[in-house]
């Protein structure tokens, strides 16, 4: 190699490497946003649109089941002070995470719902990921349907969405990625046999195939951190509401699937 | 938890239609093959076996294994002769049985 074209070369492989190390994450423009489903076989398709082939509706039977249920000092169930959900819990999915005064931070549902058995109902909360979380949480998004993800322009929330997009574009783990990468900037290709999704929160709780179980989005936050080897924060860790509450804004007039079915 | 079932047939079909049934039911299949965190087996809890009688005739019949997934979704396909009654049986170990039924009128 003459030292022009090792020169050129050099040249080359500098700024391949500047600007890899410069593009900021370019975020999705909103109208070319789209939901995994798009994505998805025409089986799975079928599967998600036909409650009667739809797995997560399993759990959803059983927290409609809950959502009756007196438990706990009180002696009191969801239905006592929120009466029928269908109508009292519809759009309250697409709502979350909100801005809990008390603890002055957001609360996802599933904490949301854990923070009224405690308080009102003063029973013991359920464990994160539990069958009884998972299939309560499932029966109230599913009142929210159809309905778009709210805008979550609480100014409380500006400084906690501004956290959870820091950390969507902080480079991680042992791989060195950050969420971004993927699915701001690399979404619709391909990573191993599968589509990069662009990654909103619209169908949680989530049945999906490879879990043979419904799971929660801090779940499947969890198994992203997993394969970029970096370490999975605790469940219900603030760090988690954080980011849930960014990829809902990022998510914002987006519709509900709950529950959603994904391979 | 009772297992949950959801159940879809046709409420109506014209005679000698061939029609579709869909059956879902809720459970865990554990295939007895894995361990636990400190390396107890984790014991055997599948359904065996799945029946469907239409009008009390046995009509479909399914032997299940530990390769079904979780809470199985069997559908298959019959000719509707005549208005009555599906009835689905699902057992398995551990003594599980469960059953549901659904209606069809056939004009």
């Amino acid at each position: 190699m003459n030292s022009r074209v090792r020169l050129a070369l050099a040249v080359a492989l500098l700024s391949l490497a500047a600007s890899l190390l410069a593009a900021p994450a370019a975020e999705i423009p909103l109208n070319e946003r789209r939901s995994a489903y798009e994505d998805m076989s025409r089986d799975n398709k079928a599967m998600q649109d036909d409650d009667t082939s739809n797995p997560g509706m399993l759990a959803v039977l059983d927290g409609e089941a809950l959502w009756s249920v007196k438990v706990g000092a009180s002696g009191k169930s969801c239905a006592d002070c929120h009466g029928d959900a269908k109508t009292s819990m519809k759009g309250a999915a697409s709502r979350y995470p909100a801005f809990d005064t008390a603890s002055g931070r957001p609360v996802n549902l599933e904490q949301r719902i854990n923070l009224s058995r405690q308080q009102d109902q003063k029973a013991q909360p359920f464990a994160y990921e539990s069958k009884e979380m998972l299939a309560l949480t499932a029966y109230v998004a599913l009142q929210s349907r159809g309905e778009p993800i709210a805008a979550h322009d609480d100014p409380r929330l500006k400084p906690f969405i501004d956290k959870g997009r820091a950390a969507f574009n902080q480079r991680q783990g042992q791989l060195n990625l950050s969420c971004g990468q993927c699915h701001d900037d690399n979404w619709g290709k391909h990573l191993a046999g599968n589509t990069v999704p662009q990654a909103h929160p619209t169908g949680y709780p989530t049945y999906r195939l490879e879990w043979q179980s419904l799971g929660s989005l801090q779940r499947r936050l969890r198994n992203c951190m997993i394969g970029m080897r970096a370490e999975p924060y605790s469940y219900g860790a603030p760090e988690y509401v954080d980011m849930e509450l960014f990829l809902m804004w990022r998510a914002r007039g987006m519709k509900i699937e709950t529950p959603a079915v994904r391979p | 938890m009772a297992a949950r079932t959801l159940i879809n047939v046709p409420p109506k079909a014209k005679r000698g239609e061939v029609i579709q049934i869909k059956t879902l039911i809720s459970h865990i299949m554990e295939t007895g093959f894995r361990h636990d965190n400190v390396g107890r087996p984790i014991p055997r809890d599948i359904i065996t076996s799945f029946v469907c009688t239409y009008n009390g005739e046995e009509i479909f019949k399914a032997a299940l294994y530990q390769a079904i997934a979780a809470n199985p979704f069997i559908t298959f396909h019959t000719v509707a002769t005549e208005s009555g009654t599906f009835v689905f049986q699902w057992t398995g170990d551990n003594g599980f049985a469960q059953d549901a039924s659904a209606k069809i009128t056939v004009e």
